[in-house]
């Protein structure tokens, strides 16, 4: 019987809400030229910027009898809203979400939002809010009630529930589009989440019309109040236009909307950019109370969604291992790296070196077989630094610091002087030994010997070795400066320290790590190939390529198996799944048709026709030979789905990693999987395939998904 | 000298109670309050046009550390290309920060200079980290009053025993009702810049007024006070600066710079002279300092029309006027009130002085020459002779 695994906390516990104060000080504005009183309202949960305020129940309550206060007190004449130094807020206190179990209470959530936040429109009174730093999602929508808004030059402001799974529900979808005009607004409430939730700078929110004037932080409060003196006064006036008249803007807006959605998802159907665009489309015609109504029903049909609570489950998720490395031994145990050894001067090899030198600033030296390829490797690392000088994305000086770091030779005496030597060789586990082997003679004592293999056993690799005890598997993953994930693995032999070390170089190079079991494949190649065997088993079965290659696009996967095999190679592709075939079982299957492609020397799974569209490549389906057992799309998606859910909790089973977290976790970080399947595991679950497969759910209910 | 120094503005925060207005805003951002608002009134100054900025402060550490001129500077977004460095005369810091870059605009090396002064007395108390050489006390080269500028006042009023207590506290008087005239006339809010101050119990406000005026101040209210320096004392918190935080920056030009880029003067720089008296009758100094510097000007006394004193004691202010024999009350000696209502931020007072000169300046064109004084600590004074660029002979006709 298999030990039942899920996450931390079988059941949610309610959460106590971090409560954002309302403050007020009254402002005589007489010295900024006007005879007038202003109440500042400070928006403050008592806690540093780490913390950035949010709005809850209690919170919002504040606010309201702030409001209230202010707008019956006959001593104002003008009310303006800023926040702790540099927040503004967050937006909603999202944590709350998860104990939503009506769709009632989701609706009075969006009701009383708009209630609070609309009263600065109603307040019989000026208001103005102070966007004095981040200002997110009801953090910017807070602002767009008030009449006017500075904004700081460093804020950064973003209506990012689209990302989310959500839509802007306190206001934002009604009037970011009748303030700065329907394509301004998709931009910013459907274009920008779904590009890696881009945000705006301050000046880049002054140029789309979200805010009427910025000013530089030394003096932003004192001038936004001098900008409240001078539109009371008259010295200075808005004007605003009206965008609701040019239906066809609208109309091109929205389609420019759904168009990039599909682009995202590739075909996947997914709610939220949807019911934003339609909020917006309506927002030209709907009078405010039916704009908010109309967001508040999206907003409880959105929240009362699996995919919504999966989204959430893996943001949080994504936030909280960024910072913490489960089961890390003592960051004291480490020991100190002064200089990084990088063994082959190939692609790969190069981007690593590069990466190690941009984060780390330490000296990193690269060998290879022959002059020639480490004369390839520097000159390819000399280029990229170039580039990186020529875009201005470091300064001349820091570019001359990191060409000065790299070196490189042909011998492996260079690494007698690194404390951390990592391999990036090929992919076979003779080379590997014999490298380790002759690296133990050259290296220090102390010095860590990391290899960035993917699916070889790093027990097997090190076990013969005098001290495996400093071997680790430090699995990076393509493109390497880009994918945030990094599998540490460790041995039944490799120690506290040589762990503690690869984390901190994990650390500095800004990736977010888990510590894996050493099996092979780890985590992401060892599921990736669960699931890639089924569409190229059904692929040689007779499923036509098409069909078997786009079966699970729905799942609003980054691209399809076959994209990817010709992205990193067949051949690649091919050896990473007999050594899983040989290391893991038969389950692991070994393509035949890729056998042929790989021997036949296709390079790539589909080609551009004359119109510039992927069509397939007539090489490969003039050498596969199929079957005649043709499955349809849902009968391909079903068996690949059940695969790996058997292999995910065969995983668990055999402490791999700890928690199904970390899985998630690896498939987002390493694979791009997306938020709305919580990774996998959530939607797995979600779809009551973990458990007809499995038995059991890897998830409790209400964790990363609805409550029971 | 060779070329002449202007001033063409000044300006400054408004003045906090120590532990009060500021007590969570940094000194740095105080003073690059200042700077900014500066730069701000002078649009057509190139700011990269300016050749150094001085800053004063008394006790360097911290946030008044790491060479504040500079960090200022910088903190401002000032360009880089422009230095800064770090003053100390105790009390007159801004006021040296002022006559030391104007003699280097004399001599030539620099064309426009900030200069001004930042203390925060709730951050940095007087004295703080201060480790005075034995040999001070133990060869009797100073009293044990002479660090404690409250007992330095008594023993003023020790010397000049006519100089009464009550003397002293109806000038305090005056000095409130004259700071709540020149409040109620908008004189004193020309100057300020307004500084964003934050209370994480309360929120964000803005310091708009000085918090140490007390309007209304009366003789009886002042009469009840204790004197806590010694028994029978005449200095108490009534008649003396108290403990405050603030800072000043002024902009000095040549005149030629001025002329090509467009600033006016408000006042322009005709001599100036510090001199040092027994540590213990600190109070003394402004009186050598200003016969020296009347002498360099060629002018004498009664050449002068306006005097902008620092009050840091009302015995000080009076042992000065009874010196060059002017009334207490006397109508050229700090038409807008002085430190006693307003407060004394050490090293920032000096620009405060000529601030309020220039705005007197401007309202009385009959006068042609003013000075700005104050008393130092350790026995110093130090003395600025101005000249009003507003001056009409047919003015003073009149």
């Amino acid at each position: 019987m298999s030990t039942t695994k899920v996450s931390e906390a079988s059941e949610p516990k309610p959460i106590a809400e971090v409560v954002t104060k309302c403050l007020r000080r009254d402002i005589d504005l007489s010295l900024f030229g006007y005879e007038g009183k202003l109440a500042l309202l400070t928006l403050d949960n008592g806690l540093d910027y780490n913390r950035p305020n949010t709005f809850g129940e209690e919170g919002l309550k504040l606010l309201s009898a702030m409001l209230d206060e202010v707008s019956s007190d006959s001593t104002i004449d003008v009310v303006a809203i800023t926040g702790k130094p540099y927040i503004l807020a967050a937006g909603a206190d999202l944590s709350k979400i998860s104990q939503v179990h009506k769709r009632e209470q989701a609706v009075e959530t969006g009701r009383f939002g708009h209630q609070v936040f609309h009263k600065l429109a109603q307040l019989g009174k000026p208001s103005f809010a102070f966007i004095n730093g981040l200002a997110l999602g009801g953090g910017l929508e807070i602002a767009l009630h008030c009449q006017y808004r500075t904004v700081a030059t460093n804020a950064t402001l973003a209506l990012p529930e689209v990302f989310l799974g959500l839509v802007p529900g306190w206001g934002g979808a009604y009037l970011l589009p009748r303030l700065i005009g329907p394509e301004a607004a998709v931009q910013v409430i459907v274009g920008n989440p779904l590009n890696n939730n881009r945000m705006l700078s301050g000046t880049q929110s002054l140029e789309l019309g979200i805010v009427d004037a910025v000013f530089s932080p030394p003096d932003f409060l004192e001038h936004s109040v001098g900008f409240v003196a001078d539109i009371l006064s008259g010295k200075k006036s808005i004007i605003r236009t009206d965008h609701t008249g040019d239906a066809k803007s609208w109309q091109r807006a929205i389609a420019t909307g759904n168009a990039a959605a599909a682009k995202k998802y590739g075909g996947a159907d997914v709610d939220a950019p949807t019911r934003a665009l339609e909020l917006i489309a309506a927002a030209r015609t709907s009078t405010a109370e039916q704009g908010f109504e109309a967001e508040n029903q999206a907003l409880a049909d959105l929240i009362m969604t699996d995919e919504l609570r999966a989204s959430l489950y893996a943001f949080n998720l994504i936030q909280k291992k960024s910072k913490k490395v489960e089961g890390a031994p003592k960051p004291s145990l480490a020991k100190k790296v002064t200089r990084v050894g990088i063994v082959g001067a190939g692609l790969m090899a190069s981007q690593l070196a590069l990466l190690f030198i941009r984060r780390l600033k330490l000296p990193v030296v690269i060998t290879d077989l022959d002059q020639e390829r480490v004369d390839k490797g520097i000159a390819y690392i000399h280029a990229e630094i170039a580039k990186l000088v020529d875009k201005g994305r470091i300064s001349r000086d820091a570019g001359n610091r990191l060409t000065g770091l790299i070196s490189g030779s042909v011998d492996q005496q260079v690494y007698a002087s690194c404390d951390f030597v990592l391999e990036a060789v090929f992919e076979d586990m003779a080379v590997k030994q014999k490298l380790l082997t002759a690296l133990e003679a050259i290296v220090s004592p102390d010095c860590v010997l990391a290899t960035n293999t993917s699916s070889l056993r790093v027990e097997e690799m090190s076990k013969h070795l005098s001290h495996p005890e400093r071997v680790v598997g430090f699995h990076f993953f393509n493109p390497v400066a880009l994918m945030p994930l990094l599998e540490v693995a460790r041995t039944q032999f490799t120690d506290d320290e040589s762990v503690a070390t690869a984390i901190w170089i994990g650390k500095e190079l800004k990736k977010t790590m888990v510590i894996v079991k050493d099996a092979p494949g780890f985590v992401v190649n060892r599921l990736l190939s669960i699931f890639w065997g089924e569409v190229t088993d059904a692929f040689d079965e007779g499923t036509p390529l098409d069909t078997a290659d786009n079966a699970l696009m729905s799942l609003g996967l980054p691209m399809t198996p076959f994209t990817l095999f010709g992205l990193v190679g067949p051949a690649v592709a091919l050896h990473v799944s007999e050594i899983l075939n040989q290391t893991l079982g038969e389950r692991f299957g070994v393509s035949a048709n890729m056998k042929t492609i790989v021997e036949g020397g296709i390079k790539t799974f589909y080609i551009k026709d004359d119109s510039g569209k992927l069509v397939a490549n007539p090489a490969v389906s003039a050498v596969v030979k199929q079957g005649n057992q043709v499955s349809t799309s849902e009968q391909v998606r079903q068996r690949a789905l059940i695969a790996l859910a058997k292999e995910a909790r065969l995983m668990l089973d055999e402490s791999v990693v700890s928690t199904p977290d970390e899985i998630n976790l690896c498939m987002m970080l390493g694979a791009g999987w997306p938020l709305r399947l919580g990774g996998i595991l959530p939607y797995l679950d979600n779809t009551g395939i973990s458990e007809s497969a499995t038995g059991q759910r890897f998830h409790s209910k209400g964790i990363a998904s609805l409550p029971a | 000298m060779t070329r002449d120094v202007l001033l063409v503005d000044a300006v400054r925060t408004p003045f906090g109670k120590a532990g009060s207005l500021y007590s969570q805003t940094r000194a740095d951002d105080l003073i690059v309050r200042a700077i900014r608002g500066l730069v701000e009134r002078s649009p057509s100054l190139d700011l990269a046009r300016i050749d150094d900025v001085a800053i004063a402060a008394a006790t360097q550490t911290g946030d008044q550390g790491m060479t504040i001129g500079r960090t200022a500077a910088l903190l401002a977004g000032l360009p880089r290309s422009v230095p800064g460095y770090a003053i100390d005369r105790m009390c007159a810091g801004a006021m040296t920060a002022v006559t030391t870059t104007a003699s280097g605009i004399g001599f030539g090396a620099y064309e426009a200079v900030i200069a001004g002064g930042v203390e925060h007395m709730g951050r940095h108390p007087m004295g703080e980290g201060i480790d005075p050489n034995p040999r001070f006390l133990a060869e009797k080269i100073v009293d044990t009053d002479a660090l404690i500028m409250g007992a330095t006042a008594e023993n003023l009023h020790d010397r000049f025993p006519h100089l009464t207590r009550e003397r002293c506290d109806a000038y305090a008087v005056n000095s409130q009702a004259k700071t709540a005239a020149a409040y109620k006339n908008g004189v004193i809010q020309r100057n300020l810049i307004p500084v964003a101050v934050r209370d994480s119990e309360l929120g964000w406000s803005i310091a708009t007024a000085d918090e140490p005026p007390r309007p209304g101040t009366t003789i009886e209210a002042l009469a009840a006070l204790r004197a806590p320096f010694r028994a029978n004392g005449r200095v108490t918190a009534g008649n003396a600066a108290g403990l405050n935080d603030g800072a000043t920056a002024a902009l000095l030009t040549s005149s030629d710079f001025a002329a090509e880029n467009g600033l006016t003067a408000k006042a322009r720089l005709v001599s100036f002279a510090f001199a040092g008296v027994d540590p213990e009758i600190m109070g003394y100094g402004p009186i050598p300092s200003t016969i020296k510097a009347l002498a360099k000007a060629g002018l004498s006394f009664d050449d002068i029309g306006l005097i902008e004193i620092n009050e840091a004691f009302a015995v000080q202010v009076l042992a000065f006027l009874d010196h060059f024999g002017l009334d207490d009350d006397s109508a050229k000696v700090n038409p807008y009130g002085g430190a006693i209502a307003v407060g004394h931020p050490l090293a920032s007072t000096g620009v405060r002085l000529m601030l309020n000169l220039a705005e007197g300046f401007a309202e009385r064109p009959e006068v042609r020459y003013g000075l700005t004084t104050m008393c130092i600590g350790l026995g110093m004074g130090g003395t600025v002779v101005w000249e009003n660029p507003n001056w009409k002979e047919t003015a003073a006709a009149r």
